[in-house]
């Protein structure tokens, strides 16, 4: 029994949890969803356990290291602080429809750390720069900020979704809805699926209409349907606050995620910033953050538009793990091929 | 008229001073921050101008070149931004600040009971007996949970007023000093700093370095000597380990000796030395095999460049010239190479090129003595960062004060409560309310989990 096999077997677990979550969700199934909680515990458990077993197993081979270096890694960890958040929150909100949106995003990065070729779940001896006290601290900081996000950011997409059609018609705004929707699809496409532009293109358009299927299906849906499914949601004041407070929690740790690698890089490279495409990135999210926090607290912007805020927030932080790959810098450690 | 003026002067100001307090402003050079440094992140930045117009073509390079973007995060538009973000922040804070002042330096809060009286988050019960003694339990359980309290006789009961965390409403002042203070240790760095490099091969030594941004040459006052460079790989071609042993010399003598790695530089006034890369160096060594072509027998034999070397079976002799990294042979690329002489005892001198990728390669010539190289050590040089940057510290006291910052204004609040008691004909009525600056829905919770532990107080529980 070696780490991979019990990481292998976390993806299933979690693919189980996130399903009986939404089994739970759209049946109206309360033992479905008592069931998900104990297998996403259970997951995590075996997350926790699969994390360790690696740590143990490097030193086996003789370069041991803390299991954050490199993309295998980071998602595997990336999974297990969504894990982690998202059932605190269930403890403490006592709401299960939630995980029917976080579990999910768990499930998928693990997933992809185990499925997509060209990541290697081999453990790999540390590179120089690598060798770091800090290393420890920077990852786990900015991946429990970057989990935050994640987890807001699906308290977002419920909110909207329990708000429902935006009436204020603005002309503007209903050409630039789409084309968000049309970049963000086509640059993960281009950042997780395919390796040209050409293709990101043709596997975009589909997902794309996909994602517009979903929208008109929902819109078109019976009333006490849509309703049954929208009812068992926390109230809208909830989930507002819910996600203000989750943005908060991962606030800080993206803050001291990129003073911890501020720190470290001076150690390393003799400079505390240099503008590397990751670095600037991590401060772009920063600023969007940043941004909604100001315009929350000071202009009392409340509910669709935080809710959108805190989408193009976690644009941000997946742009900034996985779509600063394409870009030159430094930062390659994370990358693709390692 | 003077008079006149000044009170013009002074609405100006004024309105410089409103326009600049907006948070309007804020989210606006927030945003405008996020969007443009995108820009820098696409277009690789510092690249050699030759590069630029390659990618970019004659008309765009100019634009480009024009607004900046070639070192878009140094432009002065971008500059621009930040110092409007921190005038911004710094007016801002000064704006609230004073508003806030009020509430924080008092002597003695004003407790509103009416207030309270009115709050949502507010729980009552009922304690069996008048009169009971009520203010002796629960004087001492408040005040053990917040800080400052106070008791006031009521027509009909008494109150106590609690309070804590007041001085938590400074923490946004904290993150907005830690973002000026970051900036002016970024400002005394750029100043009064640099960042250079200089790469030496074990045994030499330096005295200067190059800069960065312009390829001055900088004096250090002391000199900097490689004493050895280590490569180390692992099994995978992956690179383990680059250690430089390093002295600094003052005089001729040496006043500091440490072995650097990445990670872990070699700080000596206020400069440090960053392992930061490294290259190969021409070997001096090599190890040659002849091969004679009349009896088959191999030798092998150390051979220095420059030095010759004499064959057995009186062979001739063999000279090593030197080494290159990409040598040509009929006009093909053969990439690293050792070029070098063979004499033939009675006939002419033949150049001789050893390709490292081609071991047999000599073997083509079909001459009397085939040469190859057997092994050669390996010479690297060491490539050293080195910089000086005064602000660092100021840096990182932002640093920490925003961590703190943040957490204080994020995650502490100013917390009221009231305990109102009202004594009836048998019985004593309690009140609890409380409020806070920050996440109600948590002061709810607490407010009602206090109410609770009370009740467990009063006697008869």
């Amino acid at each position: 029994m070696n780490s991979s096999l019990v990481l292998s077997i976390v993806t299933f677990v979690y693919g189980l949890a996130g399903f009986l979550y939404i089994f739970a969700w759209v049946f109206k199934r309360p033992d479905a969803g008592k069931l998900a909680s104990w297998v996403a515990a259970i997951g995590l458990i075996g997350n926790t356990a699969g994390i360790i077993m690696r740590w143990v197993e490097s030193y086996r081979m003789g370069i041991g290291h803390a299991p954050f270096s490199n993309l295998y890694e980071s998602l595997v960890f990336f999974a297990w602080t969504i894990g982690l958040i998202y059932l605190v929150i269930e403890r403490k909100a006592g709401n299960r429809v939630i995980g029917a949106f976080t579990m999910p995003i768990a499930f998928l990065a693990i997933a992809y750390a185990s499925l997509k070729p060209g990541i290697s779940s081999e453990i790999q001896p540390l590179i120089p720069a690598l060798k770091s006290n800090w290393l420890i601290a920077h990852v786990i900081t900015c991946f429990i900020g970057y989990a935050a996000f994640a987890t807001s950011f699906g308290i977002g997409a419920m909110y909207l979704m329990k708000q429902g059609r935006d009436v204020e018609g603005v002309t503007w705004l209903d050409i630039a809805k789409p084309l968000t929707v049309f970049i963000f699809i086509l640059l993960f496409s281009r950042v997780l699926l395919a390796g040209n532009w050409a293709m990101s293109i043709v596997i975009a358009l589909p997902l794309c209409l996909i994602f517009y299927i979903g929208v008109f299906l929902t819109r078109r849906m019976p009333v006490d349907f849509k309703d049954r499914l929208l009812g068992v949601f926390p109230e809208p004041a909830i989930l507002d606050e819910l996600g203000y407070q989750v943005t908060l929690f991962g606030f800080l740790f993206l803050s001291i995620g990129i003073i911890s690698g501020a720190v470290w890089a001076n150690s390393a490279w003799g400079r505390y910033w240099g503008w590397d495409p990751k670095e600037t990135w991590s401060l772009i999210t920063w600023f969007i953050y940043a941004t909604l926090l100001h315009a929350r607290l000071m202009r009392g912007w409340r509910g669709r538009r935080i809710a959108y805020l805190s989408l193009v927030g976690f644009a941000a932080v997946l742009f900034t793990y996985f779509g600063v790959n394409l870009l030159p810098g430094l930062h390659s450690y994370g990358a693709f091929g390692q | 008229m003077n008079s006149k003026q000044s009170s013009a002067d002074l609405s100006a100001i004024d309105r410089i001073w409103k326009s600049f307090a907006s948070v309007k402003l804020t989210i606006a050079l927030l945003l405008s921050l996020a969007a443009t440094s995108i820009i820098g992140t696409l277009i690789p930045q510092n690249e050699a101008p030759g590069a630029y117009l390659q990618t970019f073509g004659e008309f765009l390079y100019r634009l480009f070149s024009l607004l900046g973007l070639f070192d878009m995060y140094h432009s002065w538009w971008f500059r621009a931004l930040i110092l409007l973000l921190v005038v911004n922040i710094i007016i801002c804070s000064l704006d609230r600040l004073k508003a806030t002042w009020k509430i924080l330096f008092v002597r003695n809060p004003r407790f509103n009971i009416a207030r309270y009286r009115q709050l949502k988050s507010k729980a009552e019960f009922n304690a069996a007996g008048a009169n009971a003694p009520l203010k002796d339990r629960f004087l001492p359980f408040v005040s053990r949970r917040y800080r400052y309290h106070r008791t006031e006789e009521t027509d009909e009961g008494f109150a106590i007023y609690a309070e804590k965390g007041r001085l938590t409403r400074l923490g946004v002042y904290v993150v907005h000093l830690s973002v000026v203070v970051l900036l002016i240790g970024g400002l005394i760095g750029s100043i009064f700093g640099y960042e250079g490099f200089v790469n030496l091969a074990p045994g030499d030594s330096a005295r200067s370095i190059q800069l960065r941004h312009n390829n001055q040459i900088l004096p250090l006052g002391f000199d900097i000597r490689c004493d050895d460079f280590k490569v180390e790989f692992y099994d995978t071609g992956a690179p383990k380990e680059f250690r430089s042993s390093l002295s600094i010399l003052k005089d001729g003598k040496v006043i500091e000796q440490k072995d650097i790695i990445v990670n872990d530089p070699l700080r000596y006034e206020g400069i440090s030395f960053y392992q930061a890369s490294y290259g190969s160096l021409s070997p001096t060594e090599v190890i040659l095999n002849f091969t004679s072509q009349a009896t088959g027998m191999i030798y092998s034999q150390r051979a220095a460049i420059g030095t010759a070397v004499a064959i057995p079976e009186n062979l001739g002799t063999f000279t090593l010239k030197k080494y290159t990294r990409q040598a040509n042979f009929r006009g093909h690329n053969i990439g690293e190479a050792f070029i070098g002489v063979l004499t033939p005892q009675n006939s002419k001198p033949i150049d001789i090129t050893l390709p490292l990728k081609f071991p047999s390669f000599d073997k083509m010539r079909k001459g009397q003595v085939f040469v190859a190289i057997a092994d050669f050590v390996p010479r690297y040089y060491t490539g050293l960062q080195v910089s000086k940057d005064p602000g660092v510290w100021v840096v990182y006291i932002g640093f920490i004060l925003m961590i703190i910052g943040i957490y204080i204004t994020f995650f502490m609040s100013h917390q009221q409560i009231c305990v109102e008691v009202t004594f009836l004909d048998k019985k004593s009525q309690v009140m609890v309310a409380g409020t806070s600056n920050k996440n109600k829905m948590g002061m709810q919770k607490k407010v009602t989990q206090l109410a609770h532990q009370l009740a467990n107080l009063t006697p008869g529980k």
